[in-house]
């Protein structure tokens, strides 16, 4: 299978600016799924795409698979009535920093606490994109966004610190410069139960790049190599598999309620 | 006949399962119209706690709550105090006379030593409940017995029936004893 | 004990709402607790798992409603309960459900408000929210019911609606009815509605026309082939995001609001209403709880008395042929908000408020003197 036969072709050109690191994104999870569907691990008809709002959460509808564009913000809890509601359902979720931790920072940690059976794909590009680069949660301290003209007086949320504190058992950070990682990690997330989350560190040129002293996306993601590292390194953001471990997922905790009230049928 | 009840008395003796039982005993083994309201929130906390039933037999009930209670059966003094007003003058209390000590002349009053009793006779004090209402049927008639004991066992804890049966007829047998 | 419909049961409004939501097919709940309405959610978590369906709580009444969006579009029949301050969260999507046309049922036991207000009193002031709540121009389906039997059916009627229409419908109850008991019967002879389904299977390419301009579509469920993107952004036919065409915007709110518009009369007569004539020239109008003071009222009274079960969509027709001609005397537990529309379907002099927020209903006798007041 190909990777245009996983996507809406028709649906092109997309939206993204050029060298936006969505793109990026947007063609690992395409392979890896064109892959899989190709060797038969998964099954088309039965993946599921949820997204919320933001530039990031436009990519689910360039795949020709079932995708819900939700509400900024939401998209876990769409998901958890998903995939609580039908099982046999593959859910992928696609955010990004503000929809996942601003707005719905809520939704995050209670379906990572869950252990909701679905793969979070977060495009982390520290900026509102969608809106034209406002701060968000991730934005280092001190740089320049729309509202934050003097510098960002806030501290940033490290969303895998976040999410683990919350009890999601898969952790993995990457970045756009990392494709060939960043499809493994993707292939890992989708073959464990529960929750999987990965944090992809993105470039957004428009909106975060050129108000903070990239001249291109290129650029940015030069940064991003060199400055993120598999090991724990001084001044580098720590990148690789934080978390692997297993924990009983929700759906499957909720069927032990069902067996409890004689519901689950046989 | 319509008749409003009031059953009132502190959180924690049962008196709204008693109201719900009542009113369980008028509509669904009887056939008669019953509402039943009850307190909530903060005026349900603590302090006194009330349930209401209307019963009648003929048409619907529509407006649903208790303006002037026909009958009180009421199992605290503060309970008592709040809503011995309320009932019509002629109106029928029946109360708990381990810890009430009525004050108003107007209306018909007619002690049960209920808690007393159950401590006593059944040796588990938050079956009084049942013994209050076992007394205001068989003053009452307001349902039958057998409409009142099936109403009661579908609404108690399974393994609790026959204490609450017993219960139910103790208070009959103590109304028919105080009534005079 | 049982009668020829179902057993009898003698239960609170909400456990009766439960108990209805399971008889039309509900499999999944999700919610968040909030006074008058949680009795909903505590029976949903005994009685789904004991039937195969899915209760969740969730962390807020967003992410309730979104869970049941999502479970709707899994393929199960799925609901949420709440009262003001949750119905007010989820207002962003009501819209998302009407703009994705997901069927699914909201259950608001109304309480007083604006804010926190009176939590354990019986307010009907959300009728307005119940139908302007959301961003845009839309049209949702309200039933309001007046005693636990309607607890009941009208839950069965909204899963039905919202299955027929792709709407969300709002159980549009009160504290009154929510938390009186009365006897009830939970009928097993009920008649439910299930969404209708593209064949399994195959892709869809139009799964949102945009005519005829009261279409409602095929569901394309998820898991099943169809491999459509929903969002709720205006889309065009292939349900991808178009927002720079008026023609498909005006299209397709066009359509969403006609296809439940054109069938108000259908939807008023199916669900009922009371009308009881008398030989007076006042005519009083309630529904809900507080309708059951004015159906006393009106007899003692002698006077003629309209009570619709349907809210939303507001019939004008039926509302002229009823009442036209009468001094109409609506009463609610609101400042007048089904009063508003009762205006716009008559001569507006001719149309009068006792309108009776506070928690509790006006009595009989408060009514029957503002009747007194008109002249009847
Ligand atoms: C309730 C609500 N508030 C605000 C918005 C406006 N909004 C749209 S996208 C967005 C931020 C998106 O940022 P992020 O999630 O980081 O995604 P990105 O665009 O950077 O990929 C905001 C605030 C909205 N759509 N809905
Ligand atoms: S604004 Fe930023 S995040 Fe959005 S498409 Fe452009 S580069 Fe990408």
């Amino acid at each position: 299978m190909d990777v245009e036969d996983v996507l809406r072709m028709d649906r092109w050109p997309h939206i993204l600016c050029p060298g936006c690191g969505n793109g990026t994104i947007l063609n690992v999870l395409a392979r890896e799924l064109a892959e899989r569907f190709e060797n038969g691990d998964l099954d088309p008809d039965k993946t599921v795409l949820v997204s919320g709002i933001g530039c990031s959460s436009r990519l689910p509808g360039y795949f020709r698979l079932d995708s819900l564009h939700t509400t900024h913000g939401r998209p876990l809890a769409f998901a958890t009535g998903l995939k609580t509601a039908n099982p046999d359902l593959e859910v992928i979720v696609i955010t990004g920093d503000g929809d996942a931790a601003a707005i719905g920072g809520n939704h995050l940690i209670h379906a990572a606490r869950r252990n909701l059976d679905v793969t979070v794909i977060c495009a982390n590009n520290y900026i509102y994109g969608m809106t034209g680069g406002q701060v968000s949660p991730t934005t280092p301290e001190g740089d320049v966004s729309t509202t934050t003209p003097y510098g960002n007086p806030e501290p940033p949320f490290d969303l895998c610190e976040l999410v683990m504190g919350a009890g999601a058992p898969h952790v993995e950070r990457w970045t756009t410069a990392h494709p060939v990682q960043l499809k493994a990690a993707i292939g890992r997330a989708l073959d464990r139960e529960g929750f999987s989350f990965i944090d992809v560190l993105s470039q957004c040129p428009t909106n975060y790049g050129r108000r903070n002293g990239f001249r291109d996306a290129r650029e940015m993601v030069e940064w991003l190599r060199e400055n993120t590292s598999t090991r724990d390194e001084e001044g580098k953001i720590r990148i690789g598999i934080l978390r692997d471990e297993e924990r009983e997922p929700f759906h499957a905790r909720i069927r032990k309620v069902l067996e409890k009230a004689g519901g689950d049928g046989d | 006949m319509r008749i409003e009840v009031r059953i009132a008395g502190f959180g924690g003796q049962g008196v709204i399962l008693a109201g719900v039982v009542l009113g369980r005993a008028a509509a669904v083994y009887e056939g008669l119209e019953a509402v039943q309201t009850q307190s909530y929130g903060p005026e349900a906390r603590g302090g006194a706690s009330r349930s209401d039933v209307i019963v009648s037999d003929e048409e619907k009930i529509m407006f649903p709550y208790v303006r002037e209670p026909d009958h009180l059966v009421v199992m605290s003094q503060e309970a008592y105090d709040k809503y011995i007003g309320d009932v019509k003058s002629d109106g029928l209390v029946v109360y708990d006379s381990t810890l009430v000590e009525p004050s108003r002349g107007d209306v018909e009053h007619v002690g049960v030593p209920a808690t007393e009793k159950a401590e006593e006779e059944l040796g588990l004090r938050i079956v009084a409940n049942m013994i209050m209402l076992g007394a205001y049927r068989e003053l009452t008639d307001i349902v039958s017995f057998d409409s009142l004991r099936n109403a009661v066992m579908d609404s108690v804890p399974p393994g609790t029936e026959e204490t609450n049966e017993k219960a139910l007829r103790l208070g009959a047998e103590l109304a028919e004893g105080g009534a005079d | 004990m049982r009668d020829e419909n179902g057993k009898v049961e003698f239960l609170q409004g909400n456990e009766a709402c439960a108990e209805g939501a399971i008889a039309a097919g509900c499999r999944f709940f999700a919610g968040y607790p909030i006074t008058p309405s949680t009795e909903i959610a505590e029976r949903m978590s005994a009685r789904l798992p004991e039937v195969g369906g899915v209760y969740v709580q969730m962390e807020d009444e967003i992410a309730s409603l979104a869970a049941v969006i999502g479970a709707s579009w899994a393929g199960v029949k799925a609901m949420t309960a709440t009262s003001g301050p949750g119905f007010s969260l989820m207002q962003e999507h009501m819209g998302y459900a009407v703009m994705t046309e997901t069927p699914c049922v909201v259950v608001n036991i109304q309480r007083g408000g604006p804010s926190t207000g009176q939590p354990t009193k019986a307010s009907q002031g959300d009728v307005m929210q119940a139908r302007w709540g959301s961003h845009g121009d839309y049209e949702v389906v309200a039933l309001s019911p007046y005693d636990v039997q309607e607890m009941f059916d009208l839950t069965v009627e909204c899963f039905n609606w919202a299955e027929t229409l792709r709407v969300p419908a709002v159980l549009l109850a009160d504290e009154v009815v929510g938390h009186m008991r009365e006897r009830v019967v939970l009928r097993e002879d009920v008649e439910t509605v299930d969404r209708e389904l593209p064949p399994e299977g195959e892709e869809v390419e139009r799964p949102f026309p945009l005519e005829p301009d009261d279409l409602v579509p095929p569901m394309p469920v998820f898991g099943r082939g169809h491999r459509v993107h929903v969002t709720g952004l205006t889309h065009d036919e292939r349900g991808y995001p178009c927002t720079d065409d008026p023609e498909v915007h005006r299209k397709l709110v066009r359509r969403l609001c006609n296809k439940v518009r054109k069938r108000a009369g259908e939807i008023h007569e199916s669900v009922g209403y009371d009308f009881i004539e008398r030989d007076s020239d006042i005519a009083l109008v309630a529904y809900g709880g507080c309708a059951r003071t004015v159906l006393e009222a009106a007899e003692e009274a002698g006077v003629t008395v309209f009570r619709p079960k349907v809210i939303h969509p507001f019939d004008e027709g039926l509302v002229r042929r009823l009442l036209d001609g009468y001094e109409v005397l609506v009463v609610e537990m609101n400042l007048g908000q089904y009063y508003e529309m009762v205006k716009m379907a008559l001569d507006p002099d001719c149309v009068h408020l006792l309108g009776y927020p506070g928690g509790y209903p006006p009595t009989p006798e408060r009514v029957v003197e503002e009747v007194e007041r008109l002249g009847g």
